[in-house]
């Protein structure tokens, strides 16, 4: 029964359905960057320059240029990414050239060599790209990873909203405290005083079970049970576990979202330090040629 | 005795007053509150109150132009008293009574007033409900709150709980230095009216203790600085320095209607006798006063101006200030200000069509040549002119596309067009009927070709004009409805079939309403009869092991229930409303008999069955295969559904197992549109991590569209809903929202490029600029008013919508919910 109307609706374009970077227009970037490998390896099989495969024979500069070009062009996906002119172009393209032809570089960067390195500035920048393209490997692991728990771990709510929520239940816990001794009042109040969220990068990074202001004053006030009336301790046990809990989940979607960006402080920088090592061994190859 | 005594001092009746006191009239102004023009004072303080149409010349003896709210009333309190306008405050007029020379204007608490004639410009908002217990008269009751902050150390208690109670009581103790304490006073258990934001804010506010909130309880009484009430488990005192009463307000139609009626007992209630008293064109909520060109109600001697006759904008209601004293005083030659604009509509048609080529001339041509304006009066003829526009089109000319978006209505005028129905068959529609008004119901996109046939006039009357007029003239919703169903069938099933194959099916069926969640057919059933969806959306479920499986989505201009019809036997599935929709039940046998004469149609709907027992047949396997996918399609299907994805036509939808949150979405919103973001993308509803951001969804039936003062917001070419630059910025299209997508907001200053920050770190970067760096560097002197933010699904930027190309990973797309709501989706599942 379920007939529509004989209608057809104009779509702009583009896929209907979710479509990770990884596996755009069915792996397109994975075949190429895979297909150019391939074609890279083959030829330095079959090549037999003398006196031996090097960054000097003309293979060699072939590749060379191709890695200097690719590694120029990686880079101005940051730029792609902030620039939003119009236009038929889409980010998700973008990055899906820029993984799979990333990855890519491993195999010219290291035909490029030769398999000779050394202490020197040619090596140096070997191994920077080597790291450029490690903690982007790491980037696509965490991108592929921690979304979903990200997305589980904050429920239906946004960061606003639990900070907002935070700063909700203090305001209770401070008004709830009103009643107490000094010494009951002064566990909360050092609960109301921590900033759960600062510590530095490794506060940030770590896992596992809370221990703060908010969790000792959760256990010092059972110990405290005499002296406080029953019914305002049970609406600051609660208040405290609520706070706890929300605590937990704050530093739980920070830390997600910490190690989702973490490596582009890594990726970025080394990067640059890259194209700077990349142009000091190009100047140096040329004046010593 | 006056000549006359003008009702409502806001811009229709304070241009009128001020009229007539510069004609030197005998005159009275007679106002409720203690200030003129309540409504505009009643803005926030500071609020840019916005001067449309532009194109609309003023014509009074006030000054208005675009501005501060506090410049344009001091510009109208100076006028007033220069004008020496005899002005009565802090009268509300409870009975108006007499006959036009000799009325009596009687008023609460003051001797009475007589006058010649009346003018009513009370507008729409009302009188706020009063209190009914006993009230002391020293207790203070207010029915309004300007300034939360004006109160210090006062117990106040808010009665109602709906928004403006709740966005009362919260406004009282937002600052804590103010010592108020606050009880907020609900009659039920529930806070059902109001907005889910405003009950959030008021339990966590209760929670905290800064507020009481009392459930199920009335007042019993108001006294001097107490407050009694009869709470669920007795009565209960409190202090009580003021009283706040929000408890909603009672439309000024009941007292208009009254004026000068008489009045009989009907079912022990006194009622006014039909057809005396000022009366309504009908008995629709969006339903104004009949009047005469000049402004006159039923009641000669009354007239009616401003919001109460139809037209909310300020210009507009000062213009008809102005005439109507005009009018008044004798001058009935005088040409309303639209004139100029009118004449420029009909400037460019073909003449002697009409019996003169002016602005009368057209109008009477088209009340008599168009069927759907017969019953039309001259004034709501220029008022649907006004919004309208006239335009001839040469033989051979395509006035729209299959597929091309468009929901106005367009009548032929003269001459005729020719539908393509199918590839080179063509269905003529001659002078004096319509064509189009299949988007004007359903608001989809346009179903087939239309070019015109001979040389033709053509009018296109807006959505909203239309819908205007179905209401004020029911004949024109009678023939609007008539022609559109039968179009629809038509359209629907084609195969050759006429108008007259039709006939008898169309008298053996009916139109109705059916509520989100009901069912039209209900599997297992017994049941014949097919349906169309007219309007609004339909889910098809079928149980598979005793759980409801999503089967399709039925947009609007769907059929269902052939399949009973054909193969006999009961329902197959169950087909339930996903929003409130529009549906046309055909009686099964009349149905029958039309596919036994046309075997075209027989065979069309075999057809089309076939494709539907395929999906059936789908879903059974893949339920063997992997019962779980089926499962979690169906219950994200249902999901969806819920968050009104039912009556969208372009969502986006966010995959939260791709989504990194790096929010370059929204950057690339804010980038692509003056620097306001349209969507927030961390809030919205999720469900199997597929989000629902907030963002528009470009809903079939706009509900932002409803109410719209200066009609700012259109569906444009690619079917996205946007607003123009008309907008006055007064949010009433954000409070109709019911998904939060729409903001007002000032346009932040222009930024700098992008390699400037990248490499000198200059401006704010990507995205929308915080507030402060706005208001730091926003050049000196420019005020720009805020005005209502809403995704355009980037229309005119080439490439499409910014969100989905900015979008790194993939997590965001947009689609139509029948792109996405089907099964092939199954076969697709990573």
């Amino acid at each position: 029964m379920a007939t529509r109307s004989d209608r057809k609706q104009v779509r702009r374009s583009g896929a209907v359905l979710h479509d990770s970077f990884l596996r755009h227009r069915n792996w397109r970037w994975a075949k190429i960057a895979s297909l150019l490998c391939l074609v890279l390896i083959l030829i330095y099989a079959f090549d037999n320059p003398i006196p031996r495969p090097e960054g000097d024979t003309v293979y060699g500069y072939t590749l060379g240029t191709i890695g200097f070009g690719l590694i120029l062009w990686l880079t101005a996906l940051g730029i792609r990414k902030r620039r939003m002119s119009p236009g038929v172009w889409s980010l998700k393209a973008w990055t899906s050239a820029h993984v799979w032809l990333g990855l890519s570089l491993v195999v010219i960067g290291t035909l490029h060599t030769g398999f000779h390195f050394g202490w020197n500035v040619h090596t140096l920048a070997y191994a920077l790209m080597m790291l450029v393209i490690l903690s982007g490997l790491f980037g696509v692991a965490v991108y592929a990873s921690l979304p979903s728990r990200l997305s589980e771990n904050r429920g239906e709510l946004t960061e606003t909203q639990m900070l907002e929520g935070l700063r909700a239940i203090d305001r209770q816990l401070h008004s709830a405290a009103q009643p107490l001794n000094a010494r009951a009042a002064g566990v909360i109040q050092a609960s109301l005083d921590e900033d759960a969220f600062g510590g530095g990068l490794r506060a940030r990074l770590r896992s596992g079970k809370l221990d703060n202001a908010t969790t000792r004053a959760e256990h010092d006030l059972r110990t405290m049970a005499g002296e406080i009336p029953a019914d305002a301790l049970a609406r600051l046990l609660s208040l405290l576990s609520q706070k706890h809990g929300l605590v937990a989940q704050l530093q739980r979607h920070l830390r997600l979202r910490a190690i989702l960006e973490i490596w582009l402080y890594v990726h970025v920088p080394s990067t640059i330090a890259l194209i700077a090592a990349l142009i000091a061994h190009v100047v140096s190859v040329f004046f010593y040629w | 005795m006056h000549r006359v005594a003008i009702i409502g001092s806001g811009p229709a009746g304070l241009s009128a007053a001020a009229h007539a006191a510069a004609l030197g009239l005998d005159h009275v102004l007679i106002e409720k509150t203690d200030h003129l023009s309540d409504t505009i004072y009643k803005y926030q303080k500071g609020k840019h109150v916005m001067a449309t149409p532009a194109q609309l010349v003023l014509r009074s003896d006030l000054d208005f132009a675009a501005g501060k709210r506090e410049v344009i009333l001091g510009a109208w309190n100076e006028g007033t008293e220069g004008h020496k306008v005899n002005v009565l405050m802090e009268a509300e007029v409870v009975a108006v009574t007499g006959q036009a020379g000799d009325f009596t204007i009687s008023i609460k608490g003051k001797p009475d007033v007589k006058a010649e004639t009346i003018v009513l410009g009370i507008g729409t908002q009302g009188n706020p409900n009063r209190m009914r217990c006993p009230v002391d008269d020293n207790a203070t009751v207010q029915y309004t709150l300007d300034d939360p902050a004006e109160y210090i150390d006062e117990h106040i208690t808010v009665i109602g709980g709906g928004d403006a109670g709740i966005e009362n009581a919260l406004g009282l103790i937002a600052d804590p230095e103010q010592r108020n304490t606050v009880t907020l006073v609900n009659i039920g258990a529930d806070f059902p009216t109001a907005k889910d934001a405003n009950v959030k804010l008021l339990m966590a506010a209760e929670a905290e203790g800064r507020m009481t909130v009392m459930r199920e309880t009335n007042t019993a009484a108001i006294g001097a600085d107490t407050i009694t009430f009869d709470a669920r488990d007795g009565s209960v005192t409190v202090p009580c320095n003021r009283t706040i009463a929000r408890i909603g307000s009672a439309p000024p139609r009941a007292f208009v209607e009254a004026c000068c009626a008489s009045f009989e007992d009907k079912d022990g209630r006194k009622s006014v006798v039909p057809g005396t008293g000022v009366q309504f064109a009908s008995a629709d909520r969006i339903s104004y006063p009949k009047l005469t060109p000049t402004f006159e109600s039923t009641v000669p001697g009354i007239f009616v101006i401003g919001a109460l006759a139809g037209y909310p904008l300020i210009k507009h209601c000062m213009n008809q200030g102005y005439d109507v004293i005009e009018f008044i005083a004798g001058n009935t030659a005088l040409k309303p200000a639209d004139e100029p604009i009118l004449e420029q509509k009909f400037s460019g048609l073909p003449r002697g069509l009409a019996r003169t080529d002016d602005v009368t001339g057209w109008l009477d041509y088209l009340r008599e040549h168009v069927e759907i304006l017969h019953d039309l009066s001259p004034l709501q003829m220029r008022e649907f002119m006004l919004d309208s526009e006239i335009a001839a089109f040469a033989a051979g000319e395509t006035i729209f596309r299959r597929n091309d978006p468009g929901s106005s209505l367009f009548a032929v005028a003269a001459g005729a067009v020719a539908v393509e129905v199918a590839p080179g068959t063509d269905v003529m529609i001659g002078e004096s009927s319509i064509f189009g008004e299949v988007g004007l119901i359903s608001g989809r996109r346009r179903g087939s070709t239309v070019r015109a046939a001979k040389p033709c006039v053509l009018l296109e009357i807006p959505r909203s004009a239309a819908l205007k007029l179905m209401s004020q003239v029911p004949a024109v919703k009678r023939t609007i409805i008539r022609i559109s169903t039968e179009r629809q069938l038509l359209q629907m099933f084609g195969s050759g079939l006429t108008p007259a194959d039709l006939a008898d099916v169309m008298t053996h069926s009916e139109i109705k309403q059916i509520k989100a969640g009901e069912a039209i057919l209900v599997e297992g059933d017994e049941g014949r009869d097919i349906y169309v969806v007219r309007s609004g959306s339909m889910i098809v479920e079928k149980k598979v092991g005793g759980k409801p499986i999503f089967l399709s989505y039925l947009p609007a201009g769907s059929y269902v229930g052939e399949m009973a019809l054909i193969d006999g036997g009961t329902r197959t599935a169950t087909v339930r409303a996903a929003i409130r929709s529009e549906v046309l039940r055909i009686d099964g046998d009349a149905f029958a008999a039309l596919l036994q004469k046309h075997p075209a149609l027989l065979e069309r709907a075999t057809r089309d069955m076939a494709a539907r027992r395929q999906v059936n047949g789908f879903i059974e396997d893949r339920k063997a295969d992997f019962g779980g996918a089926v499962d979690m399609y169906s219950s994200v299907a249902n999901f969806l559904i819920e968050n009104g994805i039912g009556e969208a036509t372009d969502v986006l939808l966010i995959d939260e197992k791709l989504c990194v949150g790096c929010d370059n979405c929204e950057k690339a919103c804010a980038d692509s549109h003056e620097g306001l973001s349209r969507l927030d993308r961390e809030a919205g509803r999720t469900y199997a991590h597929l989000h629902v951001p907030t963002s528009c969804r470009h809903c079939e039936h706009p509900h932002c569209m409803a109410d719209c003062p200066p009609n700012a917001i259109h569906r444009g070419p690619d079917g996205e809903v946007f607003v123009d630059d008309s907008c006055i910025g007064c949010g009433n299209c954000a409070r109709n929202c019911p998904y939060g997508v729409i903001r007002l907001d000032k346009v932040p200053p222009k930024k700098p490029g992008l390699l400037s920050w990248l490499l000198f770190g200059r401006g704010p970067g990507p995205g929308e600029p915080s507030h402060k760096w706005s208001h730091d560097n926003m050049p000196a002197g420019v005020e720009k008013p805020k005005k209502a933010i809403k995704c355009d699904m980037c229309s005119g930027i080439d490439g499409g919508p910014a969100c989905v190309r900015a979008c790194p990973t993939g997590a965001a797309i947009r689609v139509a919910p029948e792109e996405f709501l089907t099964v092939a989706r199954l076969g697709a599942e990573r």
